[in-house]
């Protein structure tokens, strides 16, 4: 919908700054130190020092014991379970939130605006309550576990309810990315295209798509990674057995329980890392919508 | 923006599909969010008054509901101002002078969006914990931060801490630097200037920041879980207070404070909404100005 105020997603940033303010005039506002200090010294505080705890606490371990606690059965599969159903969330939103955001670009129909707010909800929407009702729906007396039961289908307490409760999470990252490109895209080219004698879906695939694969990629890539480390909505819908439904985060909360502080952080620090890469492939990915955002306007 | 596609309006036939195709995609779509986002609101509502009004007001009033509510309360008060003075201080910052090492620097402020919520807790019962760097001199001094509402808060201002800047950087960049220097030049201080140029011009950004922020403050489950130490009546928020109802069964009682909890989000997305329309009615009057628009700052 609007461009200066974006939703929640970490967002483009540093591109308008570079061309504005440079030159004799950059120290004229005062306030650059201290504004600099204070933030750099909070962002030590709060983010910095803490994370940095959870490298000096795992070279505590040794090599060995640290590969053995990242690599038990019962954490290699909990890493199987959160990255495969992460995936498969963050695909079923790469292609509704395709769906959603074209629909809420394109066309008009009644109640669109409110459609359009509510896409925002599970930004909104405390994990915990979301955890609790789509465990509600989906149990078998639910409003649509009960239809489900009889077909032999059940989704709660199943790794297929994680997948359900990551959908809901990570829905609202594709729309958000890609509804801007969409509005920007230059409808001249889709009338090129056409009177070049494509057909509609030939003018999707080849004009259109290209245009917004770069937003695609990065909103897929948000919703994986937030997929990745939700904890809240997960935990309610998910039955939590070892090996077959216990995911990576609450792998680090058993541990903690039982007071192995050193096994939860060699965890978390894989998850951490991981969280690194995903959080580079994102900023990646944001230089290259915006390169094609400079390139076509 | 989108301003030219007006002008070719009439060449749009060739640009848009068929009306069954059209009302499929629409009625897809309208599908997808009815499964996923309007019935687990319709589920919090009916479970809450599952046994009536008067069971759902009972739940609510129960007093270990009530010091969640106040828990939630008091760390939202303090993790959302703390996070909006630093918001603004990094936009300020970042948006109006230029640095070395300035995208590692927003890079860096995004961070904890990317962090899971658990090892969020955990890095902090790592820091103040029982065996955690200052542990043994917290207990020496009967301080407790871990398993207390300090944790408490420290947990949730990690996992808001870029809501507002996120929000504030992009708007203040877009804005430039011209009215400020105007300002200053003219004789402002840098308090008037900040408090008369900039946020004038930022105050729904800001605004927007601070309602996002407070709905996660008040939301967050993974990172307090970790460091409340479940103690009913004293360490539990709202998200945690609905987890120990609903494993103890009370299912009413876990979806009456769910239903808060969904009405925040709602009331979230309402302020969210009116801000956003609001900022796109301005943008209207502005692309609709005549074209004399002066340059402000230019004269000065």
């Amino acid at each position: 919908m609007s461009g200066a105020i974006s939703s929640a997603l970490p967002s483009a940033a540093a591109p308008l700054a570079r061309a504005g303010n440079t030159g004799v005039s950059r120290r004229v506002l005062p306030g650059f130190h201290i504004t600099l200090g204070f933030s750099i010294l909070y962002l030590s505080l709060i983010v910095l020092i803490p994370l940095s705890a959870l490298v000096f606490k795992t070279f505590t371990l040794s090599w060995d014991q640290f590969w053995v606690a990242v690599t038990a059965p019962r954490v290699m599969a909990s890493y199987r379970l959160t990255f495969g159903a992460s995936l498969i969330a963050a695909l079923v939103n790469l292609v509704f939130g395709l769906l959603v955001a074209w629909v809420l670009v394109r066309y008009k129909f009644p109640g669109k605006r409110i459609v359009d707010a509510l896409v925002d909800l599970p930004f909104a929407l405390p994990t915990a309550v979301a955890g609790i009702s789509l465990t509600a729906l989906l149990a078998g007396n639910g409003w649509i576990g009960q239809f489900l039961e009889p077909w032999g289908i059940k989704l709660a307490f199943t790794p297929a309810g994680i997948v359900i409760a990551l959908i809901f999470i990570g829905l609202p990252f594709v729309v958000r990315t890609v509804q801007p490109v969409l509005e920007d895209t230059e409808k001249e080219l889709e009338e090129a295209a056409t009177s070049l004698g494509a057909t509609r879906l030939q003018t999707f695939t080849r004009v259109i798509l290209p245009s917004i694969t770069p937003a695609l990629l990065t909103g897929f890539a948000m919703a994986f990674a937030r997929a990745i480390g939700e904890y809240g909505s997960v935990i309610f819908i998910a039955g939590n057995m070892p090996m077959i439904s216990e995911i990576t985060p609450l792998i680090i909360i058993g541990k903690l329980e039982q007071y192995d502080y050193a096994g939860a952080t060699a965890v978390a620090l894989v998850m951490l890392v991981i969280s690194f890469l995903l959080l580079l492939v994102i900023n990646g990915l944001q230089a290259w919508q915006r390169r094609r955002a400079g390139a076509s306007s | 923006m989108s301003a030219p596609s007006r002008t070719v309006r009439r060449a749009q036939a060739g640009t848009t599909e068929s009306p069954w195709v059209r009302w499929t995609l629409i009625g897809l779509a309208l599908a997808f969010m009815l499964l996923f986002l309007v019935l687990p609101l319709a589920a919090v509502a009916t479970e809450a008054l599952r046994k009536g009004l008067n069971a759902y007001i009972e739940a609510l009033k129960e007093p270990d509901a009530w010091s969640a509510i106040r828990l939630t309360l008091i760390t939202a008060a303090i993790a959302v101002p703390m996070n909006l003075v630093f918001g603004v201080a990094a936009a300020w910052a970042i948006a109006k002078f230029e640095f070395r090492g300035k995208a590692f620097l927003t890079t860096l402020v995004d961070l904890p969006f990317a962090v899971s919520p658990v090892v969020a807790g955990l890095i902090y019962v790592l820091v103040f914990g029982a065996q955690g760097w200052f542990g043994p001199w917290l207990a020496a001094h009967d301080i407790k931060i871990i398993f207390a509402v300090p944790g408490i808060v420290l947990a949730t201002v990690f996992v808001t801490f870029p809501f507002i800047a996120r929000e504030l950087i992009p708007l203040m960049q877009a804005q430039g630097t011209e009215e400020e220097q105007a300002a200053i030049v003219l004789g402002a201080t840098g308090w008037q200037t900040f408090w008369r140029v900039t946020l004038p011009n930022i105050k729904w950004g800001l605004l927007y920041g601070v309602i996002l922020c407070n709905a996660r403050a008040m939301g967050e489950f993974g990172a307090v879980s970790v460091v409340s130490g479940h103690i009913r009546g004293q360490t539990n928020t709202m998200p945690l207070h609905v987890e120990v109802l609903y494993n103890e069964y009370q299912s009413v009682a876990a979806f009456a404070v769910a239903s808060l909890l969904a009405i925040l989000a709602l009331v979230t997305l309402v302020i969210k909404s009116v801000i956003e329309w609001r900022h796109e009615r301005e943008m209207k009057a502005i692309a609709e100005l005549p074209p004399e628009r002066p340059q402000p700052a230019a004269l000065a």
